[in-house]
């Protein structure tokens, strides 16, 4: 019993890892169409960011919650005034372009703080639960993946700007005819993205550590979770983050994280034969 | 210009001469090493040390007057945490360099893929690593422990203190798949159980669902043969969980990459590991070491490791053999070293087996505490048992594979 609680809690930590390096990613694709190969680079930007402010002194929750998403998210703005807003509706050229800014970005992290990996510890400590331990920094890390996932809902379904961007990636053309400025909104949108998956990699940073190159290891999960999801940004990237977390995690804790991953992927490839437009082309369609 | 008989004749006997002026210089031409190591990617922290020492003992040749009365020049290849580059840097150090030996290769993949074209190229092999054994290669020589010199000495010790339930996960490659067979079976044959043995490719950092499958099995302490950056996220996740505090841990591949130098005290204290080198280890020729060791790279170096003073010991015991040789040609320095070539290295005495190609050396346990290994308990003189059941190069040079532990 204690077992299956402890198993419930790794699988819904599995979700909200998942969720929380795809929401990023799915805003910025989901809604502008560009393929940011540099997501994991922005991810591991966040991890850096919190890091060296925790270094320098910073308390650990504000560098986490709010240095790294600020810092990486005037990243995405700069990133997407000079590289990214020549680029709309070229596919292939925002793909060439962001997997340069990944290699550069690389490079650059490796020259200023080395090729090693850098941590902190997580915080928090450890709760019991019947004769099993784990570490109560899982619990953190569901809790901001629910609170951003909630706060992407309400800004999206009920405020002037959720409305203003969801309508300028409706029909840029008819939004700048009733007055809206759609570079303006691109930027910001862009801006938000990035700063979401900062404070991603910032969150799972004292889980993982940081080093330059760790970018590889989410970009994937977070392409198969967005694509996998389907149109609606929010519902298919939780519908998505639930189904692909729950079968890596059991599959993991059957067998080994080797078959936890194959299982993943397996999932995704059925998932994609059987539903090309994602989960929420099919179901949940009117979501958000 | 009108070419005669005559000027033809003048200019080729000119451009002969010149040629037999320049192979008559060779001579002072200096000697080509190549370190093939990953300075960069998830393997950096092991060899970044590993080019240290080796730059630091070819300096210290090159101050005493060289090889043979020849300079000795380091070519650097970084091969990036990256399989194919091995391919590539080691056919070129072989065709392009013409280098007298190579030292190299860090994880046991690399090794299997430079070996073969070294063999193939005929250029002598060093791998410094500490590994899993069963190498047999008469082009190869292996100045890293093997499993007969540190599990076995470090399974008894551990079960004695902890108890005879073993769980242990591994590193998903040849070096963690064999490796772990050789901890099941010296746990096995001192009376205890390994339950289960868990693989986890060099990129996971997830182990949330193997530390409650960890927790599930209650084993009474657990075995990591882990490696590389991304598996440091295991100790920081188990210390989370509150799990250091009670089930201990043993290990034969923490502390090689200074993980307990990254990892808080907190995190890792009390670890048991067991190696040929620690830097605090108490001798003369070890003292003057560090002391230029130190000198070169900066006082607050965090820690010269055990890959480290592999390949310091490795470059130094092909000296000596050229020395005894009288020549850098591959088959002489062999013969050479097949006479069974020792040092006094800072890690004790270190000296060829002549059949393995493998070393007999000094092992430690040692305990990690506050950023510092502490020595427990030494062992003189290891022969590499583990390979030398399987492996007699004197009886068959011709003899080329790596034996696996069958159980």
């Amino acid at each position: 019993m204690d077992l299956v609680a402890l198993l419930a809690i790794q699988v819904l930590y599995a979700i909200a890892s998942l969720a929380l390096i795809s929401v990023g990613l799915a805003i910025i694709f989901g809604m502008m169409r560009v393929i940011n190969l540099a997501h994991g680079e922005f991810l591991m930007l966040g991890g850096y960011a919190a890091i060296v402010a925790t270094n320098n002194g910073v308390n650990i929750w504000l560098s986490m919650l709010v240095v790294a998403p600020i810092v990486v998210g005037l990243i995405g703005v700069v990133v997407e005034r000079t590289i990214i807003r020549f680029l709309y509706g070229r596919m292939i050229d925002t793909m060439l372009a962001t997997w340069g800014l990944s290699l550069f970005l690389v490079g650059l992290t490796t020259a200023i703080f080395g090729n090693t990996t850098v941590g902190i510890s997580a915080p928090l400590g450890s709760f019991q639960i019947g004769a099993y331990r784990t570490s109560a920094y899982t619990l953190f890390v569901i809790a901001v993946a629910a609170v951003v996932l909630a706060a992407i809902f309400a800004v999206m379904r009920w405020t002037r700007l959720g409305l203003i961007a969801r309508g300028t990636m409706q029909n840029a053309n008819m939004a700048a005819a009733l007055g809206v400025n759609p570079p303006r909104v691109y930027a910001i949108t862009f801006g938000v993205g990035a700063a979401l998956s900062g404070l991603a990699g910032a969150v799972l940073a004292p889980v993982s550590g940081v080093f330059p190159t760790i970018g590889v290891a989410y970009v994937a999960k977070s392409f198969i979770t967005v694509i996998g999801g389907g149109a609606a940004i929010l519902t298919g990237t939780v519908s998505a983050s639930a189904l692909f977390g729950t079968i890596n995690q059991i599959a993991t804790f059957v067998t080994t994280p080797v078959f936890g991953e194959v299982a993943l992927l397996g999932a995704a490839i059925v998932l994609i034969r059987l539903l090309p437009q994602g989960i929420t082309g099919r179901f949940f369609r009117r979501g958000l | 210009m009108r070419v005669d008989r005559r000027t033809f004749l003048q200019s080729t006997a000119a451009t002969a001469a010149a040629g037999m002026f320049s192979s008559s210089a060779w001579a002072e031409d200096p000697i080509n090493v190549a370190s093939i190591h990953d300075l960069s990617g998830g393997l950096d922290i092991y060899g970044k040390p590993m080019v240290d020492a080796l730059t630091l003992a070819i300096e210290e040749a090159n101050a005493a007057g060289g090889l043979l009365g020849r300079q000795i020049k380091l070519i650097n290849y970084d091969t990036q945490s990256n399989m194919q580059l091995y391919t590539q840097f080691a056919q070129q150090a072989a065709l392009k360099d013409k280098v007298a030996v190579v030292h190299g290769g860090i994880t046991s993949a690399s090794r299997e893929v430079i070996r073969p074209v070294l063999g193939k190229f005929k250029t002598l092999y060093f791998y410094n690593t500490q590994y899993e054994g069963g190498v047999c290669d008469r082009n190869q020589f292996d100045t890293g422990v093997t499993p007969a010199q540190t599990v076995e000495k470090l399974v008894p010790h551990a079960m004695k203190k902890w108890g005879k339930k073993v769980y242990v996960i591994a590193a998903d490659y040849n070096y963690g798949q064999i490796t772990s067979q050789w901890v099941k079976k010296y746990v096995t044959e001192n009376g205890g159980e390994v339950p289960s043995i868990d693989f986890f490719p060099l990129d996971v950092t997830n182990f949330g669902p193997t530390i409650s499958k960890i927790q599930a099995a209650k084993p009474d302490f657990v075995w990591s043969a882990l490696v590389g950056g991304a598996h440091i996220s295991f100790y920081r996740q188990w210390a989370a969980a509150g799990m250091r505090k009670s089930i201990p841990m043993a290990s034969t591949t923490f502390a090689v990459g200074n993980e307990h130098i990254v990892l808080s005290p907190d995190e890792c204290n009390g670890m048991l590991v067991c190696y040929n080198y620690f830097q605090d280890l108490k001798n003369p020729v070890n003292e003057k070491f560090v002391a230029s060791f130190h000198k070169r790279f900066g006082a607050d170096y965090p820690n010269i490791t055990e890959l480290a003073m592999g390949t310091y010991q490795g470059f130094r015991l092909w000296a000596e053999a050229v020395k005894k040789a009288g020549s850098v040609d591959r088959i002489k320095v062999i013969d050479a070293l097949e006479t069974g070539i020792s040092i006094d290295a800072p890690s004790g005495k270190v000296t060829i087996d002549p059949p393995t190609h493998h070393c007999v050396l000094d092992v430690h346990i040692a305990e990690v505490t506050d950023k510092k290994l502490k020595v427990l308990e030494d062992f003189a003189q290891q022969k590499p048992a583990d390979t030398a059941a399987v492996c007699d190069l004197i009886k068959n040079p011709n003899d080329n594979q790596q034996y696996v532990i069958k159980i």
